[in-house]
């Protein structure tokens, strides 16, 4: 038997009454700790970072080592200033800076990746008190953050390093299909992840193993995923009907098949690692899976029609903002049917 | 009206820290916001803040004796208005470009309540020298509060400082744009925010230990 089961009999043999009473929520688990969860999701990074050193060498190595250092450096002096213990050992701020190390281009500058990851950790988490309280994702809100401020060194053109050749010196696929002359990419090297792209997210292979071993961990929620990749294959497959050479002769993007969407950009990656962060997440199972549609809707939208090529970090962030109203909406029912409203 | 209210002195000290009108009273958040992306536009904002505070708490102060309650803010939001307008000609006759860039938020400051306050607060209660001290105290105040802002956000997103370059490690490419748009005020504000919060409760908690010895 676990050792959960055999702390519960303790306790319950030294208390006289046998049916013990708490309420809500009920630890099951006493395995089940912020430690483990994130040690999961480093694991199931494994693959997405091995690919990401097939792809790019060197430079994976420096943005995700600069990253993840100083999520960890301002974690830890963030701990030091608010005089609490240090809570590098549960190893989120670790989790933040490889992923956000993951969304970068490989050929980001030190400095930008420094910068994007104090501001994950600086304003997208301990300014608004810490693990659990911080409402956007962070990884996302210093990726948003040195996007906009340094384009010249995030945008569509900072993709291709030309000295370097192979994939990294061409154009990302998402970016291929903004420019109605250029071919899109096959689908096989997309989904091994033979194109180029930012660091993580070129092998859709390599991102679905992780995401479904978080999955089957349950260290992910499936509802989130499948939200988000369903609603934009539905979407993409929808647009495929009715879409007419006119409107692909105005808008590009929409000429996009459905594995074509599904296989490029960081719609895999950030269905299993962004959008499933569980602190910026609507908590019942319905809330979850309208949360993934609005993701998925959002990298549709901002994909066809946005000025930048991929949605993903954008459409996250939209939709965690949306998230403590999708909460409100999807109350579940408790067992024994709604509670009677009082007159 | 015969209230003993703080004397010139105070009311000019209060304004410029301890009731500091953004960093103190959250008050005329939406124009401070809007022009720190820079120093300049800034520095023209906080000077026509002065001119128009100064003015309306003068004439408030000296017709308070013939305010009727239930008209006064009728009368402080027509003379606020007279003053803003004043203000707005006179940028738009001799400093076009800024009077241009700064947009509508110079004759927002009809609706600024920082001036409406001072006008409820100080200047219909009291007389035309504690109103004045009042009226530069928070002018100065909300002047400190731009320029500070203004401070960060220009050497930041520009690397410039009142157009002059001074710091080169963010210039062109290297500049957080993010601190130019909206976003960056928001930051920047807060951050400043919970900074002077930060300040205040060290002061305040040194205060304390100070008059009590035995804790």
């Amino acid at each position: 038997m676990n050792g959960s089961q055999e702390t519960a009999n303790a306790i319950t043999n030294d208390a006289a009454p046998a049916l013990r009473v708490a309420p809500a929520p009920h630890v099951y688990d006493t395995r089940l700790t912020t430690r483990r969860m994130m040690l999961d999701v480093l694991l199931a990074l494994a693959p997405v970072v091995g690919m990401s050193l097939y792809n790019f060498g060197w430079r994976a190595v420096l943005v995700m080592a600069v990253t993840t250092a100083s999520c960890l450096v301002v974690e830890e002096a963030g701990a030091l200033l608010q005089r609490r213990p240090s809570s590098l050992g549960d190893l989120s701020a670790a989790v933040t800076g490889l992923i956000l190390g993951l969304s970068l281009p490989a050929s980001c500058p030190w400095w930008v990746a420094m910068i994007a990851g104090v501001v994950a950790i600086g304003i997208g988490k301990l300014a608004f008190g810490g693990l659990g309280q911080n409402l956007f994702n962070p990884a996302m809100v210093g990726r948003a953050f040195a996007m906009i401020s340094f384009s010249k060194f995030l945008g569509a053109p900072a993709y291709r390093i030309a000295e370097v050749g192979g994939i990294v010196s061409q154009a990302t696929p998402l970016t291929l299909a903004r420019d109605a002359a250029a071919e899109i990419p096959a689908l096989w090297p997309m989904f091994l992840g033979t194109v180029n792209g930012s660091i993580g997210e070129t092998s859709v292979l390599a991102c679905l193993l992780g995401g479904l071993y978080l999955c089957a961990r349950r260290t992910a929620s499936w509802e989130i995923p499948s939200g988000v990749l369903g609603t934009l294959a539905l979407l993409a497959g929808l647009t495929r009907l009715l879409v007419t050479d006119a409107s692909i002769a105005a808008v590009p993007a929409l000429r996009l098949s459905v594995l074509e969407h599904l296989t490029s950009g960081a719609l895999v990656f950030g269905a299993f690692f962004i959008a499933t962060d569980p602190v910026t997440n609507p908590i019942s199972r319905k809330g979850m899976l309208v949360f993934g549609a609005g993701v998925g809707f959002f990298v549709w939208l901002l994909r066809s029609f946005s000025g930048y090529p991929e949605g993903v970090m954008f459409a996250v962030l939209l939709m965690n903002a949306l998230a403590p109203l999708i909460n409100r909406w999807t109350v579940p029912t408790p067992v024994g049917g709604p509670v009677p409203e009082r007159r | 009206m015969a209230m003993n209210g703080p004397t010139a002195t105070e009311r000019f000290v209060n304004g410029i820290l301890p009731e500091n009108p953004v960093y103190r009273q959250l008050l005329g958040l939406c124009p401070t916001l809007a022009v720190t992306a820079a120093m300049k536009p800034a520095l023209t904002m906080a000077g026509a803040v002065l001119f128009v505070l100064v003015c309306a708490n003068v004439l408030v102060s000296l017709i308070r004796g013939l305010l009727k309650p239930h008209l006064r803010i009728l009368v402080f939001t027509l003379t606020i208005a007279t003053f803003v307008t004043i203000a707005d000609r006179l940028l738009a006759a001799y400093l076009y470009s800024m009077s241009k860039a700064l947009g509508p938020y110079v004759p927002l400051i009809i609706v600024n309540c920082i001036i409406i306050s001072r006008c409820e607060i100080c200047s219909s209660k009291q007389g035309v020298v504690t109103a004045i001290a009042d009226a530069f105290g928070v002018a100065f105040g909300y002047a400190l509060a731009l320029l500070s802002i203004a401070t960060v956000r220009e050497i930041l997103g520009r690397g410039t400082w009142l157009d002059i370059p001074v710091m080169p490690l963010t210039q062109g490419d290297y500049g957080w744009s993010v601190m130019i748009l909206s976003p960056g005020a928001f930051l920047v504000m807060g951050l400043l925010l919970g900074l002077w919060n930060w300040v205040e409760k060290r002061r305040a908690r040194g205060r304390l230990g100070a008059s009590a010895p035995g804790a």
